[in-house]
């Protein structure tokens, strides 16, 4: 049943993948600063909750506006809300919700790139036409058309990244199915009398994981980026939820009170944004995935 | 070239039936009753009532779907519940005011990203291309929001050069808007310029290595010929698309530029839209801002195939 693995399969098969992926991720101080802050956002989301000073809806009214200080390392709002506490609480929002969001459309999506350009005919035109048609929609105009009517919730937001990233991933999907389809270790496959799933799985799904694995990392970025302006818009999880890009939102309001207040979420975003690019962008290069133009 | 536009024109056809489609299941069958999302919970049920026989909420879904598509190609958009304006004057003055926006931001983005992307492949591997390289991923990163915020506290409340406000008169000609609508147009230039540069980047470097380039250096032809006449004429070919696709990004941007700066763009009354719960006035935004996408797409398949004989012959 061994089949001759594609060269795909050789750069993410093998005892030592991990370790080798890993080590090409940080041998570019780009990548390498990048992974790196991922993962301690990663962390700040996981024990947030454990070492914030103050809980995100916590007011102390009496200490309200007061600028960055030892005791308060970002400031408070107008509200007397403790910043630091709120952007740490905040991180595991954005990381999860986009986080969730970005896992399920890769999966959906590779699925739905898989079986239907494996399948080919009918099923893929119907498919794709309207994933064109999904994606000739804007994002940011379909995130907002549906929450606007399904009304805002983190439920809804996550529904809103599979709907506006599975057509993308399913895309990406497809151009290198179509590559390897014609491939003779996957016709070879076939003639063995391989079950259809056995050869998605054992024979092109490896073929399709390195641009997988770079997609899902845009993916990610994209879903964070989606989030903030949604929530900056004022369209996405509701006050007083500790969400960075309501925190802007609200915040702008009194940025000449406490442009501290603005200023935390707002650079936790960036960073966060650019690290994740940043970690796409070695993840790409580690892998050797070249992405053409969507 | 006429079996190639003809094409296109249909495969744009189909894409925006089903993209109407869409927009009419998000916004009519999704939510269930639209009625109760438009007036809220606490409506009576007469009022619900003629809410649903206005808007013809009564009648089987595939009637409605066909009646508003065929109202609106007719140019009936209907009234603006929140405004109870007539909602297709409304829209075309936004869509006019969004189009200058765009319109400002792509003369700025193009050309300098173009600029930007072959000085970095021309100089690729030292000290220029890594500038440029790091400072559009990280530009990339940034939302429109914060580049906005941090634009408007340095060009207008320390520097006072610009107006932090956009909110320009309906009667305004370009010229008197220009100063407003310079911090918005450069906030939605970030977000385009690195991912165009990039592209540039890639595909002047691509076009660098190959073998008719070396020839034109080799038979003795001055560096900046060889560019221009040479390299930038195959490498910007895929520009093109880019900045296409750019146009999606670019709506989605200027959704939340519009909101930074309260320019009174498609984009702000979007968000007003949804706040209102304005059924009429959303489907009919949403349909003119796909409609500006796709044509968008169109003008640079067409564009392509112009400049590229292999496409449009093959």
């Amino acid at each position: 049943m061994t089949t001759s693995p594609s060269p795909g399969a050789l750069a993410t098969r093998g005892p030592h993948a991990f370790g080798r992926a890993l080590r090409a991720l940080f041998a570019r101080p780009g990548s390498a600063i990048g992974t790196s802050l991922v993962a301690g956002f990663l962390l700040l989301a996981a024990v947030g909750p454990l070492i914030a000073p103050y809980g995100a809806n916590e007011q102390v009214f009496a200490e309200a506006r007061q600028p960055p200080s030892l005791a308060r390392p970002f400031g408070t709002d107008h509200l007397g809300r403790d910043v630091f506490s709120r952007v740490l609480l905040g991180a595991r929002d954005i990381v999860s919700v986009a986080g969730l969001g970005s896992l399920v459309a890769v999966v959906l999506g590779a699925a739905a790139g898989l079986l239907t350009s494996y399948l080919g005919g009918l099923v893929e035109e119907l498919t794709f036409r309207f994933f064109d048609a999904l994606l000739a929609m804007p994002a940011l105009l379909l995130a907002l058309l549906l929450l606007g009517m399904l009304g805002p919730s983190r439920a809804n937001v996550l529904i809103v990244l599979t709907l506006a990233y599975v057509p993308i991933v399913a895309r990406v999907v497809r151009s290198v199915v179509l590559d390897v389809k014609s491939k003779d270790y996957v016709a070879a496959a076939r003639m063995q009398g391989e079950p259809l799933p056995a050869v998605l799985l054992r024979d092109v799904l490896p073929a399709v994981l390195p641009a997988l694995a770079v997609e899902a990392a845009l993916r990610f970025s994209y879903a964070i980026f989606l989030v903030a302006s949604l929530g900056f818009l004022g369209a996405g999880v509701q006050p007083p939820s500790p969400d960075w890009g309501l925190m802007i939102r609200e915040a702008r309001t009194f940025a000449s009170l406490t442009p501290w207040a603005l200023a935390a979420p707002a650079v936790a975003i960036s960073v966060l944004v650019v690290a994740v690019n940043l970690m796409a962008e070695g993840l790409a290069r580690a892998l050797q995935v070249t992405r053409g133009v969507r | 070239m006429t079996r190639f536009l003809a094409r296109r024109l249909g495969y744009l056809l189909v894409t925006l039936l089903v993209t109407s489609l869409l927009i009419f299941l998000i916004t009519q069958l999704l939510p269930g009753d639209v009625a109760r999302v438009i007036l809220g919970r606490e409506a009576s049920e007469p009022a619900l009532q003629a809410l649903r026989e206005r808007l013809g909420l009564t009648r089987p879904a595939p009637v409605q779907y066909l009646t508003w598509l065929v109202a609106f190609l007719r140019g009936d958009w209907g009234t603006s519940f929140a405004t109870e304006q007539a909602i297709r004057p409304l829209v075309l003055e936004r869509l006019g005011n969004s189009l200058m926006l765009a319109g400002l931001t792509l003369a700025i983005a193009v050309p300098l990203a173009i600029a930007l992307g072959v000085a970095a492949a021309l100089r690729a591997g030292r000290w220029p291309d890594a500038v440029i390289s790091v400072a559009s991923l990280a530009v990339v990163g940034l939302p429109e929001f914060v580049t906005g915020l941090v634009l408007i506290e340095v060009f207008a409340f320390r520097l006072r050069w610009l107006p932090a406000n956009a909110s320009i008169a309906p009667e305004a000609g370009f010229l008197e808007a220009l100063p407003m609508l310079i911090l918005p147009a450069l906030t939605a230039t970030l977000v385009l310029l690195a991912y165009i540069a990039r592209l540039t980047r890639a595909s002047v470097l691509e076009e660098l290595g190959r073998a008719y380039v070396r020839t034109a250096v080799l038979k003795g032809l001055p560096p900046r010929v060889v560019l221009v006449r040479h390299v930038l004429r195959n490498a910007l070919l895929p520009t093109v698309t880019v900045v296409a696709i750019s146009v999606g990004w670019l709506i989605s941007g200027l959704i939340v530029v519009e909101n930074v700066f309260n320019y009174p763009g498609l984009g702000r009354l979007l968000t007003f839209a949804i706040d209102r719960r304005d059924v009429p006035l959303l489907q009919a935004i949403s349909l003119v801002a796909v409609l500006a996408f796709a044509l968008a797409n169109l003008v640079a398949d067409v564009l392509y195939a112009v400049l590229n004989p292999r496409i449009r012959l093959g």
